[in-house]
């Protein structure tokens, strides 16, 4: 059993690591990733829709008839994300800044209600909440890592932290192509490194 | 079927008013809060300040400072809304600080959606003490001509943001201008000066140059557009 909880937790993180094996979330992924803080911050944010949405449709399949369960699933999803931009707005102005405009795209984001559909509506609570946590967890970590690396080569800074003068950085890192070509590398190394 | 999904939407709803309810103060209190630091930011900085009620002229904000009754400067808030030269990504809104006299003394970029690393490097650009000709901090849009020097203007615009460049000093003479007409500020420079803002967004059908092809370098009037038309 408990083996069970930690393979749960570990497949998100690496082997269906949302972002560099299911593909999935693209868009906040590319939009977002400007800094290694940006990145994380939105991948804080999907990870606590995840965990709690998984949790209530955990509890409530049973409840819901077959037919109707995409807009439950939604309504449920919608209510998440719309409470965790009323706290970022009340508590974390500087990122609500940063992050506003897609912080709602959170609902329509894929893994939250693939996740609800392939994972929560099937299994208990408990492993829903560490399958949401995993997932979450392997999405805020591939955000992060893809922020860090745009971040590095396009300004010279991690976290903020200088690493080397700006005045190298390559602006296209920052900008919407840097996204793309970071993605695909970084895809590509980590589906080497699991292969072996 | 309906009976359970109306059971999920008002629970739902019941949840978000809660926290909604429970967020509504602590949003106004950091939008207060912001809007405050950044005229604490941009007035000049002198013991016992305060602020008075805002005051708008024309869409443009005022904060005055007085430290009791003497006035000490002023904050105003401009956004790009209106311009002649708009900025290339949306509008930004700026805070612009100037002293008693009328000069520059800080300025904070409130909203903006510019190019990262290109138009978005206004925050910076425009007060770096190492490059003088682009600093506009302790300049006078009175006495100095607050158009990039592109366009015969003082000050140097972003590398590679001409267009930012000149929305972004557009505001801070539009600024300017808000304070300009304030009885107290023509005292202070006790009409030595008469108050005249050559690279301001000339309104419709107005020369700031007196009607002359020769020295107007842009505004709505006839000669100038034959001028543009020719080039």
């Amino acid at each position: 059993m408990k083996n069970k909880a930690l393979n749960t937790v570990l497949n998100g993180i690496l082997r269906e690591n949302p972002v560099f094996a299911l593909v999935l979330g693209m868009c906040p992924t590319l939009a977002t990733t400007t800094s290694a803080i940006n990145g994380m911050s939105m991948g804080l944010a999907t990870t606590f829709v995840l965990i709690c949405s998984n949790v209530v449709i955990s509890l409530l399949k049973n409840l819901i008839p077959d037919k109707v369960r995409i807009p439950a699933f939604i309504v449920v999803i919608a209510t998440f994300v719309t409470m965790v931009q009323l706290l970022m707005q009340a508590y974390l102005p500087a990122i609500y800044e940063v992050l506003g405009l897609f912080i709602p795209l959170i609902v329509v984001n894929c893994i939250v209600l693939g996740r609800a559909e392939a994972f929560a509506a099937k299994n208990t609570v408990g492993l829903s909440a560490l399958d949401g946590l995993g997932m979450g967890l392997g999405f805020t970590l591939a955000l992060t890592l893809i922020g860090a690396v745009r971040e590095l080569l396009g300004t010279g800074c991690v976290f903020g932290l200088n690493l080397y003068s700006e005045t190298y950085g390559m602006l296209i890192f920052v900008l919407a192509p840097g996204a793309f070509i970071v993605l695909g590398y970084l895809m590509a190394l980590v589906q080497k490194l699991l292969k072996k | 079927m309906l009976l359970s999904l109306t059971l999920i939407a008002l629970v739902a709803a019941a949840a978000l008013a809660g926290v909604y309810m429970l967020t509504m103060a602590p949003i106004e209190a950091a939008k207060v809060a912001k809007q405050q630091s950044a005229i604490m930011q941009v007035l000049p900085e002198v013991e016992g300040m305060t602020i008075a009620e805002a005051e708008e002229v024309n869409g443009i904000t005022l904060h005055k400072a007085y430290v009791g009754e003497e006035w000490v400067g002023t904050a105003v808030e401009a956004s790009t809304e209106g311009n002649m030269n708009m900025p290339f990504g949306g509008t930004f809104r700026l805070m612009v600080g100037f002293n008693n006299v009328g000069d520059v003394v800080r300025y904070v970029v409130l909203e903006q959606a510019e190019t990262p690393g290109l138009g978005a490097l206004m925050s910076t650009w425009f007060c770096n003490p190492d490059k003088p000709k682009s600093n506009i901090l302790g300049k006078n849009p009175a006495t100095t001509e607050f158009r990039v020097s592109k366009d015969g203007g003082d000050i140097d615009a972003i590398t590679a943001s001409t267009i930012t460049s000149r929305a972004f000093l557009e505001v801070v003479v539009k600024a300017y201008n808000a304070i300009a007409q304030q009885p107290m500020l023509i005292e202070a420079v006790s009409g030595a000066t008469q108050v005249e803002a050559p690279a301001a967004p000339v309104a419709e059908g107005a020369c700031p140059y007196g009607n002359d092809p020769a020295t107007c370098s842009g505004c709505s009037e006839k000669h100038c557009q034959k001028k543009g038309g020719q080039q």
